[in-house]
């Protein structure tokens, strides 16, 4: 394993402001959390950029980590980051914060290949390319005890380039849930292509389009092996077990360029906010209707696709799921997590936040996104209005094209003592949300 | 007549543009002060300028913004992983009959551009004429801060005509 110290001036320079912003923070009467070596996690100067809500404070812990995907962090605080792509030879990253400042000072690296899936649960940790899923054992203290020899779970899966990201989830009780995205936007005979017809019934969903489910107990699994857990979902790349009602929630990318294809229905402003971003609870057996349909959240209704006879009025998919949350459009719902912390407020546990990697296909008109947002959630079901919770990634006011921002939300993870983690592909920083207020 | 446009041609023109970008200049500042000397003019032929700006360039960027900019963005910088940029491709600046290629035919085979893999698919754009996708080609050489010779229309109609027989 190769051993780097990630002890920079820079970082050292973070440290130095960081003692600064500890005094101004502590004028203020709102106390820095205390961690167990009695070091004190101090917000980054002016929040790394971030916006938060009142009494939250964000600190940059890492920078320059390549494209991380998705994290997890293990129940002393360590960090595992999904690479997209290896850097030096290693797709998964270790970080840890050795003195408690909240800057991890300790960064490892293993696994060669790229990916965004990843997870953890209880002494094992899941990673996925994006053919495979592989399955790792911790020691004590949440480190990989075989990094160099995991178990092959699942192979063989479907990558076509387009939403090949195997990102997943598990549900504690022996299963995998991976998403296999649909190597399409819309099912057209050419994809994305003015005039190409849709095909009918959709051959993709057969072994994309969905979630497949697999144990995490067996080895070398593929479609024979797993079961399509629920169907009918063009990309999903946020997956959270919710363990408060036992349920499954993922959130979907939604079909892009309805303009762009169907101009005669859909202007410019209408195709930049349709359809949905959707979030949904799923059963066995369940089908979100895509390429059938779409959710437009505007008209609170699931409408047939215009490659399928829709006008952009008719209704369809009588058998198909409601989604339990309908986003503005192509915002780009990456990651999902439910809070089940005790450091944040009491109103955000067992909440949903929604990490937003920021939209593209809403060109010409400005993008969206590039922020964190959070549903209330009481009993498994949303008790309010989504809200942005934090913002401020792009760097910008407004963005025109997705290069321009200085960070993407990409993952999301929850620390042992309730941070809230957020990764970013695009600048390669890993961010950590706290809260100061006593 | 197919006029053929070498890299020579090119630099003329070019030099001629700049002679005249600069003989705009001398005009603006002759506006702003037009006591100086040389704002006396004797005799001196008339120039007159209409655009400093190649003809495909306005037409190639409409084309652009109906066809192409939805995915490779307004700043040519396309979206990471996902849809090329345009700028500093060698797929776009590079051999012209392979660009056509992608243009009339589309790509879904995952392109690397500067050691990134993208992978959307490009749908083809053969419905478009052969003058819009001249002009759009030549538009993307010479746009985002690429600066590469223009395809003409006849070199897009031989292209046209090879592949489709």
């Amino acid at each position: 394993m190769n051993l780097q110290s990630i002890a920079t001036g820079h970082i050292r320079k973070l440290c130095i402001c960081g003692c600064l912003a500890a005094f101004f923070v502590t004028g203020c009467k709102e106390e820095p959390k205390t961690m167990e070596s009695g070091s004190v996690l101090v917000p980054s100067p002016d929040n790394a950029g971030l916006k938060l809500p009142e009494g939250f404070g964000a600190i940059q812990v890492a920078e320059s980590l390549g494209k991380p995907r998705h994290i997890a962090v293990n129940s002393q605080g360590g960090i595992y980051i999904k690479l997209r792509e290896p850097v030096k030879g290693q797709g998964i990253l270790y970080l840890e914060d050795t003195d408690g400042d909240g800057i991890t000072d300790i960064k490892e690296g293993f696994g060669d290949y790229g990916g965004t899936g990843i997870c953890i649960v209880d002494d094992h940790l899941y990673a996925s390319s994006d053919e495979q899923v592989f399955g790792y054992t911790m020691d004590a203290n949440g480190k990989v005890k075989n990094p160099t020899m995991p178990d092959t779970l699942v192979t063989g899966l479907i990558a076509r380039r387009a939403h090949e990201s195997k990102s997943l989830t598990a549900d504690g009780s022996g299963n995998l849930y991976v998403n296999i995205g649909a190597y399409s936007n819309a099912c057209q005979v050419e994809d994305r292509k003015v005039g190409s017809p849709a095909m009918m019934p959709c051959p993709i969903l057969d072994s994309a389009g969905g979630i497949w489910r697999f144990r995490t107990d067996k080895l070398n699994q593929s479609y024979g092996e797993g079961v399509r857990f629920a169907t009918g979902l063009r990309n999903v790349v946020g997956l959270d077990w919710n363990h408060e009602v036992n349920k499954l929630f993922v959130t979907q990318h939604g079909r892009d360029m309805l303009n762009t294809l169907f101009p005669e229905l859909y202007d410019v402003e209408t195709s930049a906010i349709l359809p949905a971003e959707t979030l949904y609870m799923l059963d066995e057996g369940d089908d979100a209707g895509w390429p059938y349909i779409y959710y437009d959240q505007q008209q609170k209704k699931k409408i047939q696709a215009p490659e399928y006879g829709g006008d952009g009025k008719k209704t369809g998919g009588e058998n198909a799921i409601d989604p339990v949350v309908a986003f503005p459009g192509h915002m780009a719902p990456n990651a999902l997590l439910f809070y089940t912390g005790d450091m944040f407020p009491e109103r955000y546990r067992n909440g949903a936040f929604i990490a937003f990697h920021g939209s593209w296909n809403r060109a010409p008109e400005p993008q969206a996104g590039y922020m964190v947002a959070f549903v209330p959630f009481s009993n498994g079901k949303p008790s309010g209005d989504w809200e942005v919770f934090a913002d401020g990634f792009s760097g910008m006011q407004e963005v025109l094209s997705p290069n321009d921002a200085a960070h993407r939300p990409t993952g999301l993870a929850q620390g042992p003592d309730g941070s809230l983690y957020v990764s970013d592909d695009q600048g390669g920083s890993l961010f950590r949300i706290i809260y100061t207020k006593k | 007549m197919a006029v053929k446009i070498t890299g020579k041609a090119i630099f003329s023109l070019l030099f001629l543009l700049g002679v005249f970008g600069a003989c705009n200049l001398v005009k603006k500042q002759e506006k702003e002060n037009p006591d100086t000397e040389s704002s006396v003019e004797k005799g001196a032929p008339k120039i007159e300028i209409v655009s400093d700006t190649p003809a495909f360039m306005a037409n190639g960027e409409k084309v652009y913004v109906e066809n192409c900019l939805v995915c490779h963005q307004a700043d040519g910088k396309g979206v990471s992983g996902l849809n090329p940029p345009i700028f500093n491709s060698e797929y776009v600046n590079g051999d012209k009959s392979r660009l056509l290629k992608i243009l009339f035919k589309g790509s879904n085979e995952g392109l690397v551009v500067q050691g990134t893999t993208y992978s959307n698919a490009m749908p083809g754009f053969a419905t478009l004429n052969d003058t819009a996708i001249a002009h759009v080609a030549s538009y993307i050489r010479n746009s985002f801060g690429n600066s590469t010779d223009s395809i003409t229309i006849e070199q897009v109609a031989r292209f046209r005509s090879s592949e489709y027989q």
